[in-house]
């Protein structure tokens, strides 16, 4: 007997007997005798006690840390009313919404969520969600490759190291040559785009705020793509559009990124969420799902998934991205997030983290060994350059439960010293305070 | 009543559902220039409008806790509780880029996981790294690219994929920058060796099979084919989708495979979230975990690490270490089922299935006859004088608060209905799905007509996609400017 | 039984051809059509755009299949069926009448590769 399988002995003899077999072992009798009946090396069965004892040890080795860094993960509030509601079984246990008729609340929340993510990024269409913001960003390279039938993109050398390697990753098996434009002084160098941009691109991808947090202006860039009919995408933290100047702005065709920070906890890396929204021209090479607005034959205003005829299961070898799923429940979640926190909260939670962020930045240049790298404006990731060790930096920050800026030394050697520091609107006085004296007593 | 708003329609001016701290900092002023040019149209609502509206919301759906879910080839098994809150506990919420010495309760996770599903499946190493079963595809056909790049073999550009197969399957590979070239399949499903034979040279990269097939049919000669692709010098890659009937009792390792993905969502039970978040870890043989991407964690004496250096892996192909709440959830599970139930799983899956087959196959037109797997596939009524379709008894089974099977896979079958109960259900839930069934056929029979307009008890009858896909409304800004 | 236009050059591949002087004018078939079901979009391509036998040109999609359609002979686009791009659905309604392209020939002799309507008519039964 075991609580996940409700088989009685007579269950099971009554069942065979209906299959005309006489025993279980029956039923796999076509697999080679030499493939079956392996002893395997697994844990024992566990009891829900055992297995709360065995979580509560695990979890004892991780050590709680007040995070000082984001760079792509950012430690927001999350309402309490979300899990709850993600938590429906209704919405946790449902599929992909393939019968529309009982399918209406995840198709719902689905085009609830579209509608957020282009009033927030000023675009046309989005699609119902991708896996993070790096996977979304290499899709986007894939739908402006298909689009422009060209096989080569261009990419700012000031865009989060991370997604640079997952969009080098996806380019080299398909064959696209990415190019990178040059920095010059933390943001996209406009100079060297305009050098290097020719009709060989499909378009160019950047990111604002920047890897380092840098706000960058994308002025001019329109005007330039359209002399070589080449596409426009943009990457950001969505959270931040909230305020700033947005894909739609710059007239931009692709709009990807990371949802994370709309109250996602950090989760040691996942499950995040990315978005990917584009113009109505475009919308028809858009991968993934989308939900649109029909009625049923009573009349009644429905949802369905739509434009199915550009995805996998119909194209298969001619589709242009093999994505299947979507992060349905993390869509759930951001709908909730930006239902929760409204119109007013969500600039709310963004100014303070922004606030916050200026305050760490001010009160650490004033100590000896600081200094910044560039003279540029910032969101909630900032740039310190440092004379001081590193390590010991991070060591002591530890020991007094903080985890300390991320240092550029990861991705280049050469950049050891600079320390990219974040403060999100959980961030209190007193915890950046602490975190000023730490490294000021160093 | 019927509850018909979206939530920009509950919305009104200077209503909030939050509450923050008070700043304690100043106001630090952005450049005009970089502000956004126009207000978002967010929903403003108070906290207990928006949990009635999406509590309402939830009521338009069907979940594995209200009732049966056959949906094959998706494997909608039961998904604990527990499961839920341990990948709840705030100890696992770290920020990805906190040291090791200070993770290692979640590194352990994530190297326990890997070695267990190692174990299951007879493969050497696993990364959790991708996100889901066509994200596992992707990566597992970037190794198979990779090893032959690496042996200097590059026009192995090929891959065999069955006229069966998933959709994922040869999509993956144009994605991976691979050809995916058709076999065609016995009437079973299976591979027809011939063809095969026919199709095997040296631009053949490797073959990508699931076993058992999307008919519900096991490859009973994947002795032979492994021996036939291995020889001649390609890769076998095994879509880890149909995994459960096999879980505890053979191993895709064992069978000649290389390389293979698993869905956690499905075999593993971490819940399907209405398409996702899912997770779906690539395994492969010990002369393939060179290529497996970064980061890799990795365990040395007691202490584990994380390893992102590894020059000859295909790079990186998610932002951090994958979807490690998803991963929590399926390490509860392997924990829960154990040593004493794995084997279970795959029985009984496969039981139930047949159970319901044979229970309803004068019924309905089994595509294939024989004992199948954990799923199989009925060729639509087998009365077809009235015209009634698969499509038509899908909807009329809604009203009967069944979720209906996948339908109209696999391609190869005309009117295929797939059913796959999984191992969670009870011989009283098989036996009531049956009657339904029966039911719906004597409708028919009797009165195609009932059956063709349903259905009838849902909160919205059938829908009129064509109107949706030639006239895309797709936010709700498009509806105010109707 | 779908309807096959007599005087119309055919392609197993369910395209028809109706040649005029130099020029000829493409579609799908009523079969085909049929088999899509409700269509709801028509990928176009541009005018002056060259065509190649046997090369897609163009896309169908309709609620839940996708077809290409490939060019029956080679030549150059002179003219797009714009029509199609707001009311795809006219193929549905008449697909001998609502054609997609026309195309200056290149070869007239390639014409001599295609079906005649009786031939095709065998295949589709």
């Amino acid at each position: 007997m075991f609580k996940y399988l409700p088989h009685t002995t007579d269950d099971i003899q009554k069942m065979l007997e209906v299959i005309g077999v006489n025993n279980i072992e029956d039923l796999f009798s076509e697999i080679p005798t030499e493939l079956m009946g392996q002893d395997l090396n697994v844990p024992s069965s566990h009891s829900e006690l055992e297995l709360y004892q065995r979580f509560t040890e695990l979890g004892a080795k991780n050590k709680k840390l007040i995070p000082f860094v984001g760079a792509g993960s950012y430690d927001h509030y999350t309402p309490s009313v979300i899990r709850h509601i993600i938590e429906r079984q209704e919405f946790l246990t449902a599929y992909t919404p393939y019968q529309p008729e009982i399918s209406q609340g995840t198709l719902q929340y689905i085009f609830e969520y579209q509608s957020l993510i282009c009033e927030l990024t000023n675009m046309d269409v989005s699609n119902a969600s991708m896996y993070d913001g790096a996977t979304a960003t290499a899709e986007a390279m894939f739908m402006a490759t298909s689009n422009r039938k060209k096989d080569k993109i261009l990419v700012s050398k000031t865009i989060n190291p991370n997604i640079i390697e997952v969009i080098k990753t996806y380019a080299f098996y398909r064959n696209i040559t990415v190019d990178f434009i040059e920095e010059k002084d933390g943001e996209t160098s406009i100079e060297d785009f305009k050098a290097k941009n020719s009709k060989e691109y499909a378009g160019i991808i950047v990111q604002s705020p920047n890897f380092y947090g840098i706000i960058e202006n994308y002025d001019g860039y329109r005007e330039i793509l359209d002399e070589t009919k080449g596409l426009l995408i943009i990457n950001s933290d969505i959270s931040t559009y909230s305020l700033l100047k947005t894909p739609g702005d710059y007239q931009a065709d692709i709009a990807v990124g990371d949802a994370q920070a709309l109250g996602i906890p950090m989760g040691f890396g996942g499950p995040y969420i990315g978005y990917m929204a584009t113009t109505n021209k475009l919308i028809r090479k858009l991968p993934g799902r989308i939900c649109g607005v029909t009625k049923d034959s009573e009349g009644k205003r429905a949802f369905v998934l739509t434009l199915q005829a550009r995805e996998q299961h119909i194209r298969r070898e001619k589709a242009n991205s093999n994505i299947c799923s979507n992060q349905s429940l993390l869509a759930l979640f951001v709908t909730v997030y930006l239902a929760i926190m409204g119109k007013k909260g969500l600039i709310e939670a963004q100014t303070n983290s922004f606030n916050a962020t200026h305050y760490l930045y001010e009160e650490v240049l004033k100590l000896d060994g600081f200094k910044p790298v560039y003279d540029k404006p910032f969101f909630k990731d900032c740039l310190i350059e440092t004379t001081k060790d590193v390590e010991a930096i991070n060591r002591t920050l530890l020991e007094h439960g903080i985890l300390g800026p991320l240092s550029l030394g990861k991705f280049d050697v050469l950049k050891q010293n600079l320390l990219l520091f974040s403060a999100t609107e959980k961030r209190t006085k007193s915890q950046i305070d602490q975190l000023v004296s730490l490294l000021g007593a160093l | 009543m019927y509850y018909d708003k979206l939530i920009f329609e509950i919305s009104n001016k200077n209503r909030v559902g939050y509450s923050l701290p008070k700043s304690e900092f100043k106001n630090y002023t952005l450049p005009s220039e970089m502000l956004r040019n126009k207000e978002a149209l967010l929903p403003e609502v108070s906290e207990l409008e928006a949990v009635r509206h999406y509590t309402n919301v939830s009521f338009k759906n069907f979940g594995v806790e209200k009732g049966f879910y056959p949906l094959g080839s998706c494997t909608m098994k039961y998904n604990p509780k527990i499961n839920q809150d341990l990948s709840n506990m705030l100890e696992f919420n770290m920020h990805p880029y906190s040291p090791a010495e200070t993770t290692q309760g979640l590194l352990e996770i994530y190297y326990e996981t890997q070695r267990i599903l190692s174990e299951l499946s007879g493969l050497d190493t696993f990364t959790l790294n991708p996100y889901a079963g066509a994200h596992g595809e992707l990566a597992g056909l970037m190794i198979m690219g990779a090893y032959h790049m690496k042996r200097n073999d590059s026009k192995r550009t090929k891959v065999i994929v069955p006229d069966s197969a998933h959709g994922t399957n040869p999509a993956s590979a144009t994605v991976a920058g691979l050809t995916a070239v058709e076999v065609k399949s016995n009437y079973d499903g299976t591979v027809n060796i011939a063809a095969l034979k026919e199709m095997l040279n040296d631009e053949i990269a490797g073959i990508m099979l699931t076993n058992p097939n999307t008919l519900g049919i096991f490859e009973k000669d994947i002795l032979e084919i492994a021996k036939l692709v291995h020889d001649a010098g390609g890769l076998l890659y095994y879509d880890g989708a149909n995994l459960n009937p096999l879980l505890g009792l053979a191993r895709p390792g064992d069978m000649g495979f290389d390389i293979m993905h698993i869905n956690l969502h499905k075999t593993f039970s971490t819940p399907h979230g209405g398409g996702g978040p899912g997770s779906g870890p690539v395994g492969v043989k010990d002369y393939l975990v060179e290529f497996l991407p970064k980061p890799v964690i990795k365990k040395q004496g007691n202490k584990y690490y994380i390893e992102d250096t590894n020059e000859s892996c295909i790079g990186q192909i998610s932002h951090f270490y994958g979807n490690i709440g998803v991963v929590l959830k399926a390490y509860s599970y392997l924990l829960t089922l154990g040593k004493e139930n794995f084997h279970k799983v795959g029985q009984y899956s496969v039981l139930n299935a047949n159970y319901i087959k044979e229970s309803l196959k004068n019924d309905y037109l089994l595509a294939i006859d024989g004992i199948c797997k954990h799923e199989f596939v009925f060729d639509g009524l087998i009365d077809k004088s009235q015209n009634v379709t698969t499509l038509d008894v899908a909807k009329r089974l809604l009203d009967y608060d069944v979720h209906p099977p996948t339908v109209y896979f696999p391609l190869v079958v005309h009117e295929a209905l797939m059913i796959e109960p999984t191992e969670t259900e009870s011989k009283a839930t098989l036996d009531s799905f049956i009657d339904v069934m029966r039911i719906v056929a004597e409708e028919a029979r009797t009165n195609p007509e009932l059956v063709k307009g349903a259905p009838y008890n849902t909160v919205v009858k059938r829908l009129d996609e064509a109107t949706a896909a030639r006239n895309p409304i797709v936010k709700y800004r498009d509806l105010l400017n109707q | 039984m779908s309807k096959v236009v007599n005087g119309l050059y055919y392609t197993n591949t369910h395209e028809w051809v109706k040649v005029e002087d130099e020029f000829a004018y493409i579609g799908i078939t009523d079969y085909a059509q049929h088999s899509l079901g409700e269509i709801v979009f028509v990928e176009l391509p541009e005018e002056e755009d060259s065509v190649e036998l046997g090369v897609e040109f163009s896309a169908i999609e309709s609620v839940k299949a996708a077809s290409d359609v490939l060019s029956p002979v080679s030549g150059t686009i002179v003219l797009v069926n714009d029509d199609l791009e707001d009311s795809p659905e006219l193929i549905n309604e008449d697909p001998y009448e609502n054609w997609i392209i026309k195309v200056e020939l290149e070869d007239k002799s390639e014409l001599n590769s295609l079906l005649s309507a009786d031939e095709y008519k065998e295949i589709i039964e």
